[in-house]
């Protein structure tokens, strides 16, 4: 998930992106280190104590490679995800040990870890951190053309500064001194032009051996399906329980009770109508009890609204009843499957009640659109910011709800404002519609 | 006075046909489906229709549309919409072109025979009858509006029984006030919401509702 987005200027990205890449660079050094652990206790699988120290060791590899993998992610415009096989439970025993260990060897990702460590500090000294070096480098033949140049002619040194010959003789030719700071600004100037590129490079290299194989994808996918299908099945279990217990205790005891009443005054009619009298208004007004309760009952199962117009005009519908009185931008061309824009509808709901009750927030706005097979809805709010996935706010239970449609869920609320929630649904568009706005 | 009435389960048209009947409202038309519904509303050109909001083939707010289609075609006609359920949306959309002759209740409301018929005859008459439960909503959802904060308790239910649609006579007798207290509150909140005064009734509704929903 990424969390908070910045958005960068041309120039900051320019600026940054050859450090990016030395720091990318520098990262195989502890890599290295990992991964030489990592092939020591390889070589000692024949004996138990490799057996036993694998799984730490590939655990280990995984961790240093996912620092590439969210830098890439962060900096490179190159998404890589976490590539490895899902975990079995981990059994107790040495039964549960081996079975560990043939997991992790037996997952081709553990093998290409270890593959990355060996060749990225090569491939990664000629993508990313070749810019960060070019700087470096013409920051070296401007010292060299300023004073280091004459220091070395002057102790007798000899040293090269690209075909340019740098001894005694240095710091009394012009040419040569010119020729370095050309030569100094074009390695400067080519460090920041190619930089962004040269990570995007990386990134793609990142992707080959840190990325999901075609097969652990699937793998990864069947297992997110088996969970997301888990959870609508027990959320919608949870909520029929719910109704049944609404109506049970709510709308049912009620018709008793006037079914008993009905009775009762039956039997007053002839005898006592004053008191038939008194007993039929308090039936008519527990009749009309029920029928509240069974509206407020219906409206929590599908609002109304969306089931006549859709998920547009319920958004619209919930935010006239909302105390901040949101506003709301609707562009949908049709509608939605009808649990797509439940799923949309309900989390909008969950989202404008935690924007009241925690965000302080005087204003809301909130925008509802079709783009690239994705239903997407923005809610934002003027209030304190610092919301957090964490908090349990609900937006955890929003996100798995709208996971079981594939849909994903962006906060990004930086201390003191806005907040931002974006719903991703993907899901296709019905009929255009027919009523009106 | 003829009515045209849309209702599709038939229990509740029969029952509704009958409390009308009984109350001297000559009914031109019954019918069960939207499409029926628009067609009847144009033709009879009714004193007044009374709409169910869900109505076949889609079952979906397909009463609330034809009413809506058939104001555009005949600028007034009076529409009394009635609904399982209240919607502050659908309320605006039936009151947008300001000119009266609306209401919009809660099925419930056929339990009071007197108050309903009343709420018909008013909307006939070119007047509003809007559920206590819109109102309420209204009012609830306007907490941002410090005027309305301002009005005292007894204003406010004035306000709340005069955006409904009532009379003076009707809310004083409701609140067991004078008529001339009435008139005194009504002022009061014209002048604390800053509303134009008017003598004309259902002016005065219309403008209080549009404050409301602004």
């Amino acid at each position: 998930m990424n969390g908070v987005t910045v958005r960068e200027t041309r120039l900051q990205r320019h600026a940054r992106a050859p450090w990016r890449g030395l720091a990318l660079y520098l990262l195989s050094v502890p890599a290295t280190l990992v991964g030489l652990w990592f092939i020591t206790v390889v070589s000692m699988i024949t004996s138990f104590v490799g057996v036993l120290l694998f799984p730490s060791a590939a655990m280990l590899l995984r961790t240093q490679l996912d620092a590439y993998r969210s830098r890439i992610n962060k900096w490179t415009g190159v998404r890589v995800q976490r590539p490895y096989l899902p975990e079995q439970e981990t059994e107790p025993g040495v039964l549960g040990m081996i079975k560990r260990f043939v997991g992790l060897a037996s997952d081709p990702a553990t093998w290409r870890d270890y593959l990355w460590v060996v060749a990225d500090p090569i491939v990664a000294l000629f993508t990313a951190a070749l810019p960060g070096m070019l700087i470096l480098y013409g920051v070296w033949g401007y010292a060299l053309a300023t004073f280091a140049g004459g220091l070395i002619g002057h102790y007798g040194g000899s040293d090269w500064y690209t075909w340019i010959h740098v001894d005694s003789g240095y710091d009394r030719s012009a040419e040569r001194i010119v020729s370095t700071v050309v030569v100094a600004t074009v390695c400067i100037v080519v460090g920041y032009l190619i930089g962004p590129k040269m990570l995007t490079v990386y990134g793609h290299w990142g992707r080959l051996l840190l990325g999901p194989t075609r097969k652990s994808e699937l793998a990864l996918r069947v297992r997110h399906l088996q969970e997301s299908r888990s959870e609508a099945v027990d959320a919608s279990a949870a909520e029929l329980r719910r109704i049944e217990r609404d109506l049970h205790d709510g709308a049912q005891a009620r018709l008793v009770a006037m079914g008993m009443s009905l009775g009762a005054i039956e039997h007053l009619l002839d005898r006592d109508p004053e008191k038939a009298r008194i007993l039929l208004a308090e039936t008519r007004a527990s009749s009309a009890k029920a029928l509240s309760e069974l509206r407020d009952l219906v409206r929590g199962i599908h609002p109304p609204v969306l089931a006549d117009r859709g998920v547009g005009d319920a958004v619209k519908a919930l935010a006239l009843d909302h105390p901040l009185r949101p506003e709301v931008n609707v562009e949908l061309p049709g509608r939605p499957e009808p649990p797509v824009e439940s799923a949309a509808y309900f989390a909008v709901s969950e989202i404008l009640t935690n924007a009241a009750k925690h965000s302080g927030a005087s204003r809301v706005w909130i925008d509802v659109r079709y783009e690239r097979g994705m239903l997407r809805i923005t809610v934002t709010d003027d209030g304190r910011g610092g919301a957090r996935m964490e908090d349990g706010t609900g937006l955890r239970g929003i996100e798995r709800r709208i996971g079981t449609f594939d849909g994903v869920l962006a906060l990004s609320s930086p201390v003191g404002g806005p907040t931002i929630v974006t719903l991703e649904l993907p899901c296709a568009l019905s009929s255009p519609k027919t009523s009106p706005s | 006075m003829r009515v045209v009435l849309a209702e599709d389960l038939a229990l509740l048209r029969e029952g509704l046909v009958s409390l009308l009947e009984s109350h001297d409202f000559e009914i031109a038309a019954a019918v069960d489906n939207g499409p029926s519904l628009l067609k009847a509303l144009v033709d009879h050109r009714p004193d007044v229709a009374v709409v169910d909001v869900r109505l076949p083939p889609s079952f979906t707010d397909e009463g609330l549309q034809a009413a809506l289609e058939a104001r555009r075609r005949v600028p007034g006609l009076p529409v009394l919409v009635l609904s399982q359920y209240v919607e502050q949306l659908y309320a605006r959309e039936l009151l947008a072109d300001g000119s009266g002759g609306i209401g919009y209740l809660l099925k419930d409301r056929v339990f009071d025979a007197a108050q309903f018929v009343d709420a018909v005859r008013r909307v006939a008459a070119g007047g509003t009858a809007m559920d206590p439960e819109v109102i309420s909503r209204l009012v609830a959802s306007s907490t941002r509006d410090t005027p309305l904060a301002r009005l005292t308790p007894r204003e406010s239910e004035v306000l709340e029984l005069m955006a409904q649609g009532r009379s003076n006579a009707a809310i004083a007798e409701k609140l067991v006030i004078t008529e001339r207290a009435v008139t005194k509150h009504t002022a009061n909140i014209f002048a604390k919401l800053d509303l134009p005064v008017t003598g004309d009734d259902n002016r005065r509704v219309l403008a209080v509702l549009a404050y409301l929903n602004r």
